[in-house]
């Protein structure tokens, strides 16, 4: 049986969500923490390009980029499908995961800035959660994939918990349960489902990392 | 036998169904449409868009970011090229295909069309052409590294990116094959043939397949038109001398 290796890193949304899609479709895998302030040579072998995380590595040939490993999944390994079958109802979905990858890293963006840049950043995401909320959630679907996650719900995980930790800690509140009532209500069906609950990372780990990083952000900023 | 051929006639009407494609005169993302169909003897009907004053179906079709290229068939409407590729890509297999059967290559594919459709990877050439000074420079010599990048890593030996035959990738890469009117309002040249021969033997290909040849933007309106709009970028740019 070909071996599947994933090199990922605790802290990345991009991570989890190869973990979770090896996880619904019942694939081994063996794990590859990398720290990436001492990127492993490996790491840098197998994504010279980006040198980033995640990286699947599967019988020896290595996928990067999260979507695209998601999308290699999804084909090598059919069982419980993560893209609708209909092909216009594929195309929806491929739409609204490329808009998650284009709109994800505002959220960190959030924590890497502050005072007047931060509200620039806030609003920004104001504005794309309105998006998410008149547009992707019509239907009164428990999930984007319907009664079950699938590929575009495991590509939003960033406006779920990310989101989340990065509201805490900034002290910002923006996802506000009477502006965003469907995608509250997706966030809270999201973190419930077994197999991202129980594949999570350390919350309080993440807080303090959260608070140490801003701090050398911030530092260097000012200096 | 005979109700099986009907069979097949009807289904192949209702999937050619009603087809439009939204697109602009000089926009590569929806060339890369409309090739694509091209390539795979699909007939729609074309809608050119005037991007400065967007019509009703645009916005109807495309809510979200009002941008072209949208895809409407049978009244149901894709936008993002890349994910309307795919699409065309799976209504229309057997004619032309665009993707690679393997899916560790279909992932090779995609991984590219990522990212060169990243903003990052795109803003150099679009600072090449409306960019002024040092920032101009900046954007020359990573616009350089780009496309040696896709020369050597992507490229290669190959004739097209898709190999024998132009696939996904090459629609994808298709705005290089009419970069050079660019180059000559700009009055520089990056993508020449001494330092890129391979990428230059692609855009003759390229080019050259009547597909393409008969579905690329006029090279005199190319001309008008993107000086008018370099000039009027360098009239608001703060860093003009005569600003």
């Amino acid at each position: 049986m070909a071996v599947v290796k994933l090199f990922g890193a605790w802290t990345s949304p991009y991570c989890y969500r190869v973990i979770w899609a090896l996880k619904l479709k019942g694939i081994p895998y063996e794990y590859i923490e990398e720290d990436l302030s001492n990127k492993s040579p490996l790491l840098l072998q197998y994504n010279p390009i980006h040198e980033k995380v995640p990286v699947l590595l599967h019988d020896g040939k290595p996928i990067c980029e999260s979507t695209v490993i998601l999308r290699y999944i999804d084909e090598v390994w059919p069982q419980n499908p993560l893209l609708p079958a209909d092909p216009h109802e594929r195309a929806v979905a491929l739409f609204w995961i490329k808009f998650a990858d284009d709109k994800s890293p505002l959220i960190s963006k959030l924590y890497r800035t502050d005072g007047e840049e931060q509200k620039a950043v806030a609003k920004e995401c104001f504005e794309m959660l309105e998006v998410v909320e008149g547009h992707a959630l019509i239907g009164g679907k428990k999930f984007f994939g319907g009664d079950e996650i699938n590929m575009v719900d495991i590509a939003f995980c960033s406006f779920a918990h990310w989101l989340e930790y990065i509201e805490d800690f900034t002290g910002l509140k923006i996802v506000e349960p009477h502006k965003f009532p469907r995608l509250n209500s997706w966030i809270q069906n999201f973190k419930s489902v077994p197999v991202i609950k129980d594949n999570l990372l350390d919350t309080d780990k993440m807080s303090a990392l959260l608070k140490c990083r801003r701090e050398i952000l911030l530092a260097s900023k000012s200096s | 036998m005979a109700g099986k051929q009907k069979h097949t006639r009807v289904k192949n009407q209702l999937k050619m169904g009603e087809l439009k494609v939204l697109g602009s005169w000089s926009s590569p993302y929806g060339l890369r449409v409309q090739w694509a169909l091209g390539l795979k003897s699909v007939e729609y009907e074309y809608i050119d868009e005037d991007l400065l004053n967007k019509s009703e179906m645009l916005l109807k079709y495309n809510p979200v970011h009002k941008k072209i290229p949208v895809l409407v068939h049978n009244g149901k409407a894709i936008a993002e090229s890349a994910v309307i590729l795919e699409y065309i890509e799976e209504t229309w297999p057997q004619q032309h295909p665009l993707l690679p059967k393997d899916p560790y290559e279909r992932a090779m594919v995609r991984f590219w069309i990522n990212f060169l459709d990243n903003k990052d990877k795109v803003a150099p050439f679009i600072t090449f052409f409306i960019g002024v000074g040092e920032e101009h420079k900046k954007a020359v010599k990573e616009a350089k590294e780009l496309l040696k990048l896709y020369e050597e890593q992507v490229l290669g030996e190959k004739k097209y990116f898709g190999g024998e035959e132009i696939g996904m990738l090459d629609l994808a890469m298709g705005w290089m094959a009419y970069f050079g009117a660019i180059e000559e309002i700009v009055d520089v040249k990056i993508l020449d043939a001494e330092t890129f021969p391979r990428l230059h033997a692609w855009i003759q290909n390229f080019r050259a397949h009547p597909v393409i040849k008969n579905n690329l933007p006029d090279h005199d309106r190319l001309l008008q038109n993107y000086t008018e709009k370099r000039q009027r970028f360098l009239a608001y740019s703060p860093h003009t001398e005569n600003a």
